[in-house]
């Protein structure tokens, strides 16, 4: 039984990944079709900015200016999280016109985690789990009005392998 | 402390005994229903703020910061996928056509809480992984790991349709479940491994603090959360992964899953938990 | 076949919560398996909610998100019955689609 069901998924996964190839083909780079309005709008995948080790120079990769701190930006993290692999952390502000909000873990080996476009009518709220490498400091950023505002929390991480 | 002192002191006389005369020892020196109020009275008096059932969420209901973190993913649980991969497996046939549900009281739905058994004919203690792999092998399928993926998919289903209810294991009238049930016990308290801890040097003497980076989960209630989806593991495990690697972690040699000392630990911990609700399948750091 | 997204979106007043959580590997490229050799990154890198032929909500992620990953929000409008269409695309090319009933 439990061999149908992962063949079943392994075929899936070969399905979907047939399909995923084709929609390359077929469209050019866009991977799947109605995105492309967004993409128009030069909102692309940003590959470099996640390539960046540092904080400062991936919030530069990704938006090509610096932010300023803000006590409108509003993150919930955890203290010390339970476990590195996952950290629940949020953030929401009462800043009008968010047009993105990102989330980077100072310390990582590539510091931007994700990044959140966030269109007219949508809430500027997010709530997501990152992966933490070390205790290190979780910076959100929210970009609004063409500016960028951040908040800045440390975040414990402490890496064990007995008890629970 | 007390409790401690009082539980080796017994241990120790039953051991001793044991040593001495086999057949003699005796029913009347071992009393579950006396171990189980005594049990559950050493947490409700050690964390006086928790109600009984809190104690099935373990580390969780311990530690706000811990506690909010829970709330957060319970939102959307992580063993939601594993979850329903069991529902799926439980409910699809054999090669002979035949379904778990064929191997099990009910039809294997709500009867989590009755597990593990002692069962009269085998003379030995029944765990619900070993039904499940019995049902395969019975049913000409090869059975599953003890510790992961499908066992414990299947017991998250299981664990799910019988959430809420008591814990409700039963010592039937015979000497041999009570001898199980003694064993058990003693496993449970009996020092081991190269660090020299029982399971309740962790898990009685202290919950609810770290050890190195985790914060400890009290015994009482353990076994109602299983299987659960361990952020350390990034996946689920079953009761025999939990203590499998519990013996590990105290650097000692793991027995095999659903060896005798297993099932035996594993009838001692349930019963002692009985009336705590199954909370099955659980999320833990 | 059951798909690798979960999604439950509420409508409540004028407003739709999502939730999202999708079945990933979400492998980063640092870990190492058992046999001690590094496990190549894999990850979703786009995730597209729409709704009413627009995207309401795009995440753009790069492997430092958790093993099946979540993701909550919110939009105005919305209504009981409506459809909402979640897609993600990975670092492999592998794509799924799904379509929720707001609630």
């Amino acid at each position: 039984m439990s061999t149908t069901t992962r063949e079943f998924s392994e075929t899936r996964r070969l399905v979907l990944k047939g399909i995923g190839v084709t929609a390359l083909i077929g469209l050019g780079v866009m991977p799947f079709d109605v995105p492309r309005a967004l993409a128009a709008a030069n909102d692309k995948y940003p590959e470099d900015a996640f390539k960046q080790k540092s904080e400062a120079d991936a919030i530069k990769a990704l938006y090509g200016r610096t932010a300023e701190p803000s006590d409108k930006v509003k993150m919930d993290a955890p203290e010390i999280a339970e476990n590195g692999a996952v950290v629940p952390i949020s953030v929401t502000t009462t800043l009008s016109d968010v047009t993105s909000i990102s989330f980077l873990v100072a310390e990582n080996p590539n510091a931007l985690a994700a990044s959140y476009k966030i269109p007219a009518g949508t809430l500027p709220s997010v709530a997501n789990r990152l992966k933490m490498a070390k205790t290190t400091n979780v910076t959100a950023i929210v970009e609004a009005g063409g500016k960028l505002y951040s908040t800045t929390k440390e975040v414990k991480v402490t890496v064990g392998g007995c008890g629970g | 402390m007390m409790l401690r002192l009082t539980i080796r002191a017994a241990a120790t006389l039953a051991l001793g005994v044991l040593a001495l005369v086999p057949a003699a020892r005796a029913a009347d020196s071992i009393d579950p229903l006396a171990d189980k109020a005594a049990f559950q009275k050493f947490y409700t008096d050690k964390f006086p703020k928790l109600k009984l059932e809190d104690f099935v969420n373990g580390p969780y209901s311990m530690n706000e910061d811990l506690h909010k973190q829970w709330v957060e993913k319970e939102d959307f649980p992580p063993y939601e996928f594993s979850l329903e991969a069991g529902k799926e497996m439980f409910s699809k046939p054999f090669k002979n056509g035949k379904t778990y549900a064929d191997c099990f009281p009910n039809q294997g739905i709500a009867i989590r809480q009755n597990y593990p058994y002692f069962d009269e004919k085998e003379g030995k203690v029944v765990t619900l992984e070993l039904a499940l792999n019995r049902c395969r092998e019975a049913n000409g399928e090869a059975p599953f790991s003890y510790v992961k993926d499908d066992m414990a998919a299947l017991t998250a289903y299981m664990a799910y349709t019988s959430r809420g209810k008591p814990m409700d294991i039963k010592i039937p009238n015979d000497p041999r479940a009570l001898d199980a049930y003694q064993k058990g016990k003693e496993y449970f308290y009996t020092r081991r491994g190269q660090l020299n801890f029982s399971c309740a040097t962790c898990h009685v003497q202290s919950p609810g603090e770290r050890i190195r980076a985790e914060v400890l989960a009290p015994a009482l209630g353990i076994l109602n959360a299983m299987p659960i989806y361990r952020s350390e593991w990034s996946g689920m495990g079953t009761t025999s992964r939990r203590f499998t690697t519990c013996n590990s972690q105290i650097r000692g040699v793991p027995l095999n899953p659903q060896d005798d000392e297993y099932r035996n630990l594993e009838y001692y911990l349930s019963y002692v938990s009985n009336g705590l609700p199954i909370s099955g399948p659980g999320a833990r750091p | 076949m059951a798909s690798s997204i979960r999604v439950r979106a509420t409508a409540n007043g004028d407003t739709t919560e999502v939730q999202a959580l999708i079945q990933h590997p979400m492998d980063s490229g640092f870990v190492k398996d058992a046999q001690g050799n590094l496990i190549p990154p894999h990850f979703i890198q786009e995730l597209t909610f729409e709704y009413d032929g627009k995207p309401v909500f795009v995440a753009d992620w790069g492997p430092a998100v958790s093993k099946d990953p979540y993701v909550k929000f919110a939009f105005k409008g919305g209504k009981k019955g409506d459809d909402l269409k979640i897609s993600w695309v990975d670092s492999k090319g592998a794509t799924d689609t799904t379509t929720a009933k707001i609630q």
